[in-house]
């Protein structure tokens, strides 16, 4: 599914990502953890495309293709999808506007036929129903004015929309309070299948609870610098992040 | 300006022709226009409130009357732009002429008048001198003598040759408390390759009334044509007027507007001007709250790309006591284009209490467009609020970004964005009629600057 070679990446000319190694089989379910500012994120824009960060060595094949080649919109298309740390806010920009663009594309690239108004509204009533957000939240501009834990369902909402085959889920679980977590959860979790995989970046165990990982690895100032199965979480959360030394050691 | 020498020519062949030529009152008129043009000129940009717009174009511009290439009388194939096709009443000038065949009047409850300013005068000259002088006159400054600035008042040059050549336009008379079901449209379409009109536009709600007025300003095939309209606007105690414009001419067009308005205690005059058309359009709102209550809103959304120039100047002089006024206005500019937000709120000195917002946004789509705001409040009361805020920035890249790790193509994300942008000015408008053509509008030329067909109508939900 995701092969990351030795990837290396700069922001604004300094070095971030210090070559990672990560493959990432269908159906499979990898967990990152690691200190702040060790560049999970970072890792998470490269692989989704965006402007600014510039990989330096490395590379990434998705799905047999050149993931590092495409435009965001073109990764997008072919089944990446990132779950923001912090999701943007749209001001004029409605829900459905959004989605209703962003699934017809995606469908068009895929060669499927789009979705008309009906078919459309009909599709977004069911999926955030689940995730128990009201029609009220479908229209309004995107994320604004919504409070952390709704950006975060407004998110996992797209995603249960445009059913990606690769998902990362950038600390998805901060900010939810602990029903909104099982139900974030729950709809991941449904979209787990053995063609679908995901990268989950997570500062707590808990989430890895509720969607348990094949494996677990830690980043740590650019590299991964540990792996393991689900037990490795709940060992960090006991003993922290000291071990893997600091900055100045990377 | 080259072409003064032929203006006398011009003025002297055309006023024998003009309608109600001879009577007293409108060759007045006429003589006094024509003298203030003589007069003032063409405002350069020494002028106030002309340093960031220049005329000098219109030296090359033809001030000969208008000649379509259509028979305008004969023709009704025109595609002639509605706010709500088949249910407004309309009057509609083709290169500058009244044309009966276009317009579509209906049935007016009484004390509802819409009329042509040229049959007006036809039906009696002295009544139509009467009309247009009980309209608020443009004024050349604010006759404001306190604090160092007088106050920019309008091109009185401009006003004066609109007056010179007074035949056309259009005159609505809103009786007390009517309120009329339908809009009111007024509809300029170019044919002509070249030439001017200059009409004016008179709207009078009486108290109580209410009514929403649309005005166009299109192209069918038309060129460089130069349209230098006066309108007057009086707003009766509580009335409510909605008066949208969208200027939408040919990219070679010349449009310059100045608006007067007046508000009596507690009336509201809303105004939203939309500017995608011409080489250079310039709209110039002036409105004086001048009775206790008193509101207005004046918004404008403006694209221009090439090296087109788009002008949005507005003077909101809060004279009474207790008024509001709040302005947004916003455009998006690409190429070579340049735009100018010039806006001041005068708040005198007995206007205590008064409620003055302005904000202006301009959305720079390339390195080599240009924004010039002159925010400006002059205060002469001591228990206001008031406010203004000036921006101009580019895309937001974390949105574009967003929008294009969904899936959406850059280009498409760009337009979204920048109907986004512009389509928080159509929300400022009241009337729904409005809003939504305005929204359209809008989107049919963010379509046509960036090739992308944009549609923001979330479909419906909830039924
Ligand atoms: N534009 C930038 N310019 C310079 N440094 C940057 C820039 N963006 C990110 N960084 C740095 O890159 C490093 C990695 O950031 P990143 O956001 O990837 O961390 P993270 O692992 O996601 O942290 P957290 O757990 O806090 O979310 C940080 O030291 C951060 O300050
Ligand atoms: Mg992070």
């Amino acid at each position: 599914m995701l092969e990351i070679k030795n990837l290396h990446a700069t922001v604004d000319g300094k070095e971030i990502l210090k070559g990672i190694n990560l493959t990432i089989n269908p159906g499979e379910v990898h967990a990152i953890m690691g200190p702040n500012g060790s560049g999970k994120s970072t890792l998470s824009y490269v692989l989704s495309g965006r402007d600014g960060y510039e990989v330096t060595g490395g590379s990434v094949t998705f799905q047999g293709k050149d993931l590092l080649a495409m435009e965001a919109e073109e990764r997008a298309a072919e089944g990446v999808f990132l779950a923001f740390q912090y999701p943007v806010e749209i001001p004029g920009v409605s829900n459905t506007t959004f989605l209703k663009t962003a699934l017809n594309a995606v469908r068009k690239h895929k060669g499927l036929p789009e979705l008309d108004a009906m078919q459309f509204l009909k599709l977004i009533r069911a999926k955030a129903k689940s995730l128990n957000m009201n029609d009220d939240m479908i229209k309004r501009a995107v994320n604004v004015g919504f409070s952390g834990g709704e950006k975060k369902r407004n998110d996992i909402l797209q995603m249960a929309m445009l059913e990606p085959s690769f998902a990362i889920l950038d600390e998805t679980d901060s900010g939810l309070d602990i029903d909104a977590l099982k139900l974030v959860a729950d709809g991941v979790n449904s979209l787990r299948s053995p063609e679908r995989s995901m990268l989950v970046i997570t500062h707590y165990q808990r989430l890895l609870s509720y969607i348990v990982p094949d494996h677990v690895h830690v980043l740590a100032y650019g590299k991964i610098v540990r792996s393991g199965g689900k037990e490795l979480a709940l060992e960090l959360e006991a003993k922290g992040y000291a071990e893997f030394g600091s900055p100045e050691a990377a | 300006m080259a072409a003064i020498a032929t203006l006398k020519d011009l003025y002297e062949t055309l006023s024998p022709g003009l309608p109600g030529a001879g009577a007293a009152g409108l060759d007045r008129l006429r003589a006094d226009g024509y003298a203030r043009f003589l007069a003032d000129g063409i405002p350069t940009p020494k002028v106030e409130g002309w340093k960031y717009t220049n005329l000098r174009d219109l030296a090359g511009v033809s001030l000969a009357p208008a000649q379509g290439t259509i028979d305008s009388a004969a023709n009704t194939d025109f595609d002639v732009p509605s706010v709500a096709p088949g249910e407004t009443h309309r009057l509609v000038f083709v290169d500058g002429r009244f044309n009966a065949a276009l317009s579509a009047v209906g049935a007016l409850p009484q004390s509802v008048t819409l009329d042509s300013l040229r049959g007006l005068i036809e039906a009696s000259p002295a009544t139509a001198a009467e009309v247009l002088e009980r309209f608020p006159a443009p004024k050349a400054d604010t006759g404001l003598r306190v604090g160092p600035n007088p106050g920019r008042g309008q091109a009185l040059g401009l006003v004066g040759l609109n007056g010179a050549f007074l035949a056309e336009g259009a005159v609505l008379t809103v009786g007390e408390g009517v309120k009329l079901a339908r809009p009111v449209e007024i509809v300029f379409i170019a044919t002509a390759a070249d030439g001017a009109w200059h009409p004016r536009l008179l709207i009078d709600v009486a108290a109580g009334a209410e009514v929403t007025v649309a005005e166009h300003h299109v192209a069918r095939g038309g060129g460089a044509t130069f349209a230098n309209i006066v309108s007057g606007v009086r707003v009766g105690e509580g009335a409510i007027l909605r008066h949208a414009k969208f200027q939408e001419e040919a990219e070679t067009a010349l449009h310059l507007a100045s608006v007067t308005a007046t508000v009596a205690a507690s009336g509201t005059y809303e105004t939203f001007v939309l500017t995608t058309g011409g080489r250079l359009a310039r709209t110039d709102v002036q409105v004086r709250l001048q009775g206790s209550g008193a509101q207005t809103r004046v918004s404008g959304a403006y694209g221009v790309d090439g090296s087109r120039h788009a002008d949005f100047t507005s003077l909101i002089d809060h004279v009474a006591a207790n008024c509001t006024s709040r302005e947004v206005v916003k455009g998006v500019i690409d190429g070579r284009g340049r735009a100018v937000f010039q806006g001041k709120i005068i708040v005198r000195p007995d206007a205590q209490k008064t409620d003055g917002h302005q904000l202006n946004r301009a959305l720079l789509l390339s390195d080599t467009a240009e924004i010039d705001a002159k925010p400006e409040l002059e205060i002469y009361a001591d228990d206001v609020k008031c406010s203004h805020g000036a921006t101009a920035g580019e895309l937001d890249e974390e949105a574009l970004f967003y929008l294009r790790a969904r899936g959406i193509p850059a280009d498409t994300a760009r337009a979204l964005l920048i109907a986004a942008f512009l389509d928080e000015v159509a929300e400022e408008i009241g009337d729904e009629h409005l809003r939504a053509y305005a929204t359209a509008r809008i989107q049919d030329r963010i379509g046509r600057l960036t090739g992308i067909t944009v549609d923001t109508d979330a479909p419906v939900l909830g039924e």
